[in-house]
C-alpha cells in the first residue's frame, strides 16, 4: 500500500498509484472519488455545499460540488489523467439529524448528492458505484492501484465498492 | 460586505465570547440542579477555527461522539448543537439513571435522558442569551445522533460554511467530583441573524 494522503473538509487532492486518498468522518458532505483506470491517477474532493452560485463567500473552490469537481479534474489532468478514461464513485450525503419538518438545510446531504451527480454527468464522467444517504458517518479510502473504494462506519461494518 | 466570522473585529469577538461564558454558566447551573450534585466548571473557551481543525478538538474526525441538535427560531434563526464525547455521555447517563453501564451502544432510555439534558442545557443557554439581548428565541425539540465526530460536526460546519470559512464554538468543561464532562456548544446564527445578534448586543 502506498502513502496515505488525507483530504480534509472542503479540501481536495490527487495522487498516482500506489497512493491512497482518504477522508475521515464524512457526514452530510459528499466524498467524490474520480479515477483514471488506465493511468491509475486518482482524485478526491470533500464537497460541503451543492453550488458556489448560491453563496456569496465562495473563494474556497473545494467547498462546492460545481467548482470542486472542476478543479479536481484540472489537477488530475496535470498528473497525467486522461479525461476520456475517468470513472467516479461517490459516498456520503447522510442526514445526521432528523426533524419532522425537512427544511432545506436538514436535507443538505441529499442536495449535495444530487448536485454532485449533475456535475459529474455534465462532465461526462460515469458514476460506477455509490454509497450515499442514510444517517451514519463514513470514512473512505480510495486505492489508486485498483480503484477500490473502502468505506468504514461505526456499527455498520466495512465495505468495498 | 457580508458580516461573517472572517471579518469580525476584536470587540465583537469579545462580546460573543462573553455571551458564550454566561450561557454556559447558566447551563452548568441547570445541569447541577438536574442531577442534584455540585458541578464545577472551567472558564469556557471560545474558539474560532478553520473547518479542518474543528474535529481535532474532540480527538479527530473518527472519534465516537454524541451530538444533540436544536433549531432556533424567533427574532433570530439558526441552530445550537451540544457535543459530548462518548465517555462523557456514558458518564452522564449513568449519573442520571444511577447505573453502572459501560456498553458502547446507547439504549432508547439513555438517548431520551441525554436529549433531556440537552434540552435543559440549550434552554438555559438560550434564555440567558435572550435576556441579554432582549430578543425572542424559541428552541425546537432535540434530535440526537451518535456517530463519528467528523460526520456529526459536518452539520454545524456546513451551516457556517454558507457564510464563511470559519466556525465558532464554545468549549465547556463540567466537573463533578473527580469526573470531567467535556462538552462543546455550537451556536450557529443564520446569515442575516448574525447582524441582528450583534446589533442587539450594541456592537454593530
Amino acid at each position: 500500500m502506498g502513502e496515505l494522503i488525507k483530504v480534509g473538509m472542503a479540501d481536495l487532492n490527487c495522487t498516482k498509484s500506489p497512493g491512497v486518498l482518504t477522508t475521515l468522518g464524512l457526514g452530510s458532505c459528499v466524498g467524490v472519488c474520480i479515477y483514471d483506470t488506465y493511468n491509475k491517477v486518482s482524485g478526491m474532493v470533500h464537497v460541503m455545499l451543492p453550488s458556489s452560485q448560491q453563496i456569496k463567500n465562495n473563494s474556497n473552490v473545494a467547498k462546492f460540488a460545481d467548482t470542486g469537481i472542476a478543479k479536481l479534474l484540472e489537477d488530475m489532468q496535470k498528473l497525467g489523467a486522461n479525461k476520456n478514461r475517468l470513472v467516479s464513485k461517490i459516498a456520503g450525503g447522510a442526514q445526521m439529524f432528523n426533524f419532522n419538518d425537512s427544511s432545506d438545510i436538514m436535507r443538505i446531504g441529499s442536495r449535495n448528492v444530487t448536485a454532485t451527480k449533475e456535475v459529474l454527468q455534465s462532465l461526462n464522467i460515469p458514476i460506477i458505484a455509490e454509497d450515499t444517504g442514510g444517517s451514519h458517518g463514513r470514512t473512505i479510502e480510495l486505492y489508486s492501484e485498483s480503484g477500490i473504494l473502502l468505506i468504514k462506519t461505526i456499527g455498520l461494518g466495512t465495505k468495498q465498492i | 460586505m457580508t458580516l461573517s466570522l472572517d471579518n469580525l473585529n476584536s470587540m465583537q469577538i469579545d462580546v460573543l465570547k462573553e455571551i458564550g461564558n454566561i450561557g454556559a454558566g447558566n447551563a452548568a447551573t441547570a445541569l447541577s440542579k438536574m442531577i442534584a450534585k455540585r458541578i464545577d466548571m472551567d472558564v469556557p473557551k471560545v474558539n474560532i477555527l478553520e473547518f479542518r481543525d474543528v474535529a481535532e478538538l474532540v480527538g479527530g474526525p473518527e472519534t465516537a461522539v454524541v451530538g444533540i441538535y436544536f433549531k432556533v427560531t424567533g427574532d433570530i434563526t439558526g441552530s445550537i448543537m451540544f457535543l459530548l464525547d462518548k465517555m462523557s455521555a456514558r458518564f452522564l447517563t449513568n449519573l442520571l439513571m444511577s447505573m453502572d453501564e459501560s456498553s458502547d451502544q446507547l439504549s432508547e432510555m439513555e438517548i431520551s435522558a441525554l436529549q433531556e439534558v440537552g434540552n435543559i442545557l440549550a434552554g438555559s443557554y438560550l434564555s440567558s442569551l435572550s435576556s441579554l439581548t432582549g430578543l425572542k428565541l424559541v428552541v425546537s425539540v432535540p434530535s440526537l445522533a451518535s456517530d463519528m465526530a467528523g460526520a456529526i460536526l459536518s452539520v454545524p460546519v456546513i451551516l457556517f460554511g454558507q457564510v464563511g470559512d470559519k466556525v465558532m464554538l464554545i468549549e465547556t468543561d463540567f466537573i463533578e467530583g473527580s469526573q470531567h464532562v467535556k462538552g462543546n456548544f455550537f451556536l450557529v446564527p443564520d446569515e442575516d441573524s448574525f447582524e441582528i445578534l450583534l446589533k442587539s448586543l450594541g456592537v454593530l
